[in-house]
């Protein structure tokens, strides 16, 4: 028992995302990974996502565009959202309808979690050329 | 983080400061800060601090202030948050007036008080909803902010020994004008507890706000993306088991026997707990109380309630509309008008039960002594959180000390107190703490429901096409009724008919009847938009209908009977603008308008919709215009229409529990579907502002878009669809 409370228990059959981590980098659903099943993969949780790029400019995105409400899905939404950014630092539309379908969210933040992603999106861009 | 966290400590040693200690000096009068039928006048009792944990010297001129002789400032929030955004429009509310920047404010959530938390807009009742904080807060707490104000600027004055009227507040700090000295309200903070508190007090003019029409960040948003932020299900008092529960899958059922060996057997399992009609399995962890809770067999007496369908309900709705209801309202002589319509129009709408669905499964961590008892929740209505826990545990009121959380959604779900009570008799039997965990399959089947109702509506219509006469008859659970007696009366109540009462619409014959009928074996309970969220349906679908059979464009149709309603015309014409109602869309694709007055709120939205041949719909865009009179947090009250749409959205097209021999059909959120990523449409919202009171935001947005959904599927395909949800065999075409 590890006492982390920032990953939430939403369904426990994979259908809602509100228990997403990350696994070696990939958004998995918590509650239907054994812990066997784990082995020594690297397990990132949301407490732990500001520490990487993509979870950085994602949290960031979701503070300047006001993205939360109830705030209950948002860290699976943040974990899936970070997931997206590493592998596809623009996403397209549908990216983001693939990446983050799994992830409900019922105060309906949608319209601002895909606006989020592309604002994150921006920054990494921003970020690439200045480097 | 601007959030007090709660303390896991023992209860002996934690201050007794919450509902303890409190010296009511003064009455601040709400007066009829509040719209809507249930506001009933009376004073709201300020007190002057947290007695013994506060230092002496601080200053609590009422319920929802403290400056401490530090200097920081800690607003008592007596609403709860949810996602609505009220910490931050609240809050918005007493630092205009304080003077104080947002962002050196601290929260604390209310404790349980009736009389010092009550909602003067909800009859008293310490609660949140009805889509009304804002509303009750408007002036009460504007005025705590100010009385605070005036005292502190009164003890720098006097500390200078000048006039009162020579000094001003800016930035936590009294400024005398003419010397440009300063003080801070720390150091004011003693003196100022000292004074009297001020009788009347002036708010500020509209043109003189800061804060309020700003559009402010959220303060509860930082630790809600970090993963910090504390909900009800987070609560870890030491040394806390975790249970999870099976109640009787038919309302009203009994337990008769659990063989509990192979559950007792699984490691982790330490308890099994039974109750009347329920069977709880206590464990080390959720993995074991789950996997305990599969183990026990169990044998239901499902009781009288063992065959009911939602067929037998509707049925029983369709022939009790055939009676007369109680009068909701009653315009000329429909009767008489209706024999003299040139062309009469009929028909049936049904909506169906509906679940919250919150994404935070029902919860609640109790921990029952000997002479006391401890309950962590997340709910909307506090004090009866508390009542309920007394009541089972013997205990004295005093002796319930109830922390409230971050709300991880509430539609009027956690207007409820079944989670706690259930939490608590099974902590009567649990030594320790225990934090009382549903499944979500639990959660949805043993949700209290929005009800299913029938209507009957018909209307006459002149040689213009216009309606002359309305006739709506309806049946239905009253939530009211029991929820909140007093406000139920001669068979009414204000929200079972709100939207269907018309208010907008110039209409010269109108009757509108409802009967109350309760349905068997399944409860019933607020739900986003409650009353509205089936009137409107109703009402604007049937104008849509009418304004078909008058073959007149719907917008316009609408338009010219809303000539006495300027405002509801403006946001129709925004809405129809904004949407661009008159250009043209492709084959399989239509717009789809409604317009209503609920909570306090003008709005009229535009909808627009992508029929596909095998019927699927599909929602591309919807344009919200609307005019809520004064606005506290811009920002809020769009993200609040977005969110509401969506929620709209999930129940046009998928929303319905069934059940079948008394158990609800639906478990989880493959078969109680809801909106996802790839479904939401584009949404844009448009704001007419103006001074005038606020009205409620946290639900119209639900009720306006279901009807503008289905009056779009109409223009797309012709078929008109009278009963919820979305049947996409119904719209199959080729």
């Amino acid at each position: 028992m590890l006492g982390m409370t920032g990953t939430k228990f939403g369904c426990g059959l994979a259908l809602c995302g509100a228990c997403t981590v990350h696994l070696n980098g990939v958004a998995t659903r918590s509650c239907v990974t054994t812990v066997d099943s784990v082995g020594n993969a690297a397990i990132t949780t949301i407490e732990a996502i500001g520490t990487t790029a993509s979870g950085r400019k994602i949290q960031r995105a979701w503070l300047d565009l006001e993205v939360v409400q109830c705030g209950y899905c948002q860290s699976g939404q943040i974990m899936s959202a970070s997931a997206l950014l590493a592998t596809h630092p623009h996403p397209s539309d549908s990216d983001i309808d693939d990446a983050m379908s799994g992830n409900i969210c019922r105060c309906g933040t949608y319209v601002r979690i895909r606006e989020a992603i592309k604002r994150a999106a921006e920054s990494s861009a921003v970020t690439a050329k200045g480097s | 983080m601007p959030f007090d966290r709660p303390r896991w400590i023992p209860a002996d040693r934690r201050d007794s400061a919450l509902a303890d200690g409190v010296s009511r000096r003064i009455f601040l009068k709400t007066g009829a800060a509040a719209a809507g039928g249930l506001m009933l006048g009376f004073g709201l009792p300020a007190y002057a601090g947290e007695a013994s944990a506060a230092a002496s010297s601080d200053f609590a001129p009422n319920a929802f202030i403290r400056i401490g002789v530090d200097g920081s400032v800690t607003l008592t929030m007596p609403y709860v948050e949810m996602g609505q955004g009220a910490y931050t429009s609240i809050s918005m509310l007493i630092a205009e007036e304080l003077e104080v920047p947002l962002s050196h404010v601290r929260l604390k959530h209310a404790p349980p008080n009736e009389k010092l938390y009550g909602n003067p807009a909800l009859g008293g009742i310490q609660a949140t909803g009805n889509s009304n904080a804002i509303r009750a807060a408007w002036v009460p707490l504007r005025q705590a902010g100010a009385t605070a104000r005036v005292m502190l600027i009164a003890a720098a004055a006097k500390r200078w020994k000048v006039e009162s009227s020579s000094c001003y507040a800016e930035r936590g700090e009294v400024v005398h004008k003419a010397s440009s000295r300063r003080v801070k309200y720390g150091a004011l903070a003693g003196a100022a507890a000292k004074l009297p508190v001020p009788e009347k007090v002036t708010l500020k003019r509209p043109d003189e706000f800061k804060l309020i029409g700003t559009p402010a960040k959220r303060l509860d948003a930082p630790s809600k993306v970090n993963g910090t932020a504390i909900y009800g299900i987070d609560a870890r008092p030491p040394g806390v088991k975790i249970a999870t529960l099976s109640q009787s899958p038919v309302f009203g059922g009994r337990l008769k026997s659990v063989d509990d060996a192979a559950a007792k057997a699984v490691k982790g399992v330490r308890q099994i707990v039974q109750l009347e009609d329920a069977v709880a399995v206590v464990a080390d962890h959720m993995g074991a109380a789950k996997k305990g809770l599969a183990a026990l067999v169990i044998e239901w007496d499902s009781g009288p309630n063992a065959t009911l369908s939602t067929e037998d309900i509707a049925r029983d709705l369709e022939k009790g509309t055939l009676n007369a209801g109680a009068v909701a309202q009653n315009v000329g002589d429909v009767v008489k008008a209706m024999t003299g319509a040139v062309t009469k129009v009929d028909s049936i709408y049904q909506v169906p039960f509906l679940a919250h669905a919150t994404m935070e499964p029902m919860n609640c961590t109790v921990d029952v002594r000997k002479d006391s008892c401890e309950v962590w929740v997340g709910n909307q209505a506090l004090a009866r959180a508390q009542a309920t826990a007394a009541k089972i545990t013997g205990l004295p009121l005093e002796k319930i000390i109830v922390h409230n959380h971050l709300i991880g959604g509430g539609f009027g779900r956690r207007l409820e107190i079944d989670g706690i009570t259930r939490a608590v008799q099974i902590a009567m039997h649990v030594d320790g703490p225990v934090k009382v965990v549903w499944t979500r399959e639990e959660d949805i089947q043993h949700d209290m429901y929005r009800p299913y109702f029938f209507d009957r509506i018909s209307a006459g219509l002149d040689y213009a096409g216009m309606p002359i006469a309305w006739n709506h008859r309806f049946a239905g659970s009253s939530i009211l009724a029991r929820w909140l007696p007093p406000a139920f009366n001669d068979g009414l109540d204000g929200d079972t008919t709100d939207g269907a009462i018309h208010r907008l619409y110039s209409l010269p014959h109108v009757r509108v009847e409802y009967l109350r009928m309760e349905p068997p074996g399944i409860p019933t309970a607020f739900w986003r938009s409650v009353g509205a969220s089936h009137n409107v349906f109703v009402v604007e679908s049937f104008m849509d209908e009418l304004a078909a059979t008058a073959k007149k464009d719907p917008v316009d149709y609408r338009r010219a009977l809303l000539e006495k309603a300027p405002r509801a015309k403006a946001v129709l014409e925004l809405a129809a603008e904004k949407a661009g109602w008159s250009l043209p869309l492709p084959q399989g694709s239509g717009r789809g308008v409604s317009i209503q007055f609920v909570f306090g709120t003008y709005m009229a939205q535009v909808a627009e919709v992508e029929v596909s041949k095998d019927g699927g719909v599909r929602v591309r865009r919807v344009v919200c215009a609307l005019d809520c009179g004064s606005v506290v947090n811009p920002d809020t009250v769009r993200a609040q229409v977005q969110g509401a749409v969506i929620f709209g959205i999930s129940a046009a097209l998928y929303g319905e529990i069934t059940l079948k021999d008394g158990r609800v059909e639906q478990t989880n959120f493959n078969t109680y579907q809801v909106l996802r990523m790839s479904e939401a449409p584009a949404i844009e919202v448009y704001l007419i502002e103006n001074t005038e009171s606020p009205g409620g935001m946290g639900e119209p947005g639900t009720s306006a878009v279901v009807p503008a959904v289905t009056n779009a599927i109409f223009a797309a395909t012709g078929k008109r669809l009278r009963k919820l949800p979305v049947d996409p065999a119904e719209l199959k075409h080729v």
